[in-house]
């Protein structure tokens, strides 16, 4: 999915939008497993960076992304633009990571 | 030693927020001066907010770049939260967390910026989530995420 372009500007300096394909989206939901919750609970007690939690977190913004970008290839878009990301705790330990878009065909 | 095992609940707590202050606050003097460091070192890489890069008219090459950290409190900075709840004001203990945060993430930012060879971000955006979900009883803790569009003059014409 590389040769799909993905920016958060709306539009791309010097190549113009040949079509517009309309919103496409990405999204997972990750938890982690207990082991890494407990050293978590632990680093608590100190405060700081969970490292773990990071790694999980950029992890699944990659694959939100790379779901997002499959969309935009399957109707055809070459770029997405003006893309966005939300992240929200489902529940204690779980988070849905979106990211969205605009898909659109650049000469 | 008695009135240490009859007081057992009470210790741990008074261990707890020791180490909670004695360590967090190393760490997170440490963590300043690592990030005064590589704000310095990072200077080059130019980030903003603005929609739109400088000059929007040539060719460009653009590429996504993100940089999030997960932070979380410490058992000291939680329990004195608690207290200044009743009271209300400003909370300098979350400040400088939060702080540190945003920087550390803004500068994982730039670190990708210029690993990939560009050295300007446009159109940044922050967020910042709680991944703890606010329930009460659990420490909070708190995602902190900079993204934005990497670009420099196109290498190709």
């Amino acid at each position: 999915m590389s040769n799909i372009l993905v920016s958060n500007m709306e539009l791309i300096p010097g190549r113009r939008i040949t079509s517009h394909l309309g919103l496409v989206q990405g999204s997972t939901v990750r938890a982690k497993h207990a082991g890494k919750d407990i050293l978590a609970g632990l680093k608590n007690i100190v405060g700081g960076e969970l490292k773990s939690y990071t790694d999980l977190m950029q992890e699944a913004r990659e694959e939100a992304t790379m779901r997002m970008s499959q969309q935009a290839a399957s109707i055809g878009a070459n770029a997405v633009l003006n893309v966005r990301y939300t992240t929200t705790a489902v529940t204690m330990g779980a988070a849905e990571i979106l990211a969205y878009g605009t898909a659109v065909v650049l000469e | 030693m008695e009135l240490v095992f009859q007081n057992l609940d009470l210790f741990l707590f008074l261990f707890l927020l020791a180490l909670g202050f004695s360590i967090g606050r190393i760490l997170e003097l440490r963590h300043y001066r690592s990030i005064r460091q590589r704000e310095q070192s990072l200077a080059d890489i130019l980030a903003f907010t603005n929609r739109f890069p400088p000059n929007p008219v040539d060719r460009h090459d653009v590429r996504l770049v993100s940089g999030a950290v997960v932070i979380s409190s410490d058992y000291f900075k939680q329990f004195v939260a608690g207290l200044r709840n009743l009271v209300g004001g400003r909370f300098r203990g979350y400040e400088t967390l939060l702080d540190r945060a945003r920087r550390e993430a803004i500068l994982r930012m730039k670190e990708d910026a210029k690993r990939a060879g560009y050295s300007m971000i446009v159109n940044v955006k922050i967020e910042n989530t709680s991944i703890s979900g606010g329930r009460a009883g659990t420490m909070p803790s708190f995602e902190l995420l900079a993204y934005g569009t990497a670009i420099r003059p196109a290498r190709s014409a």
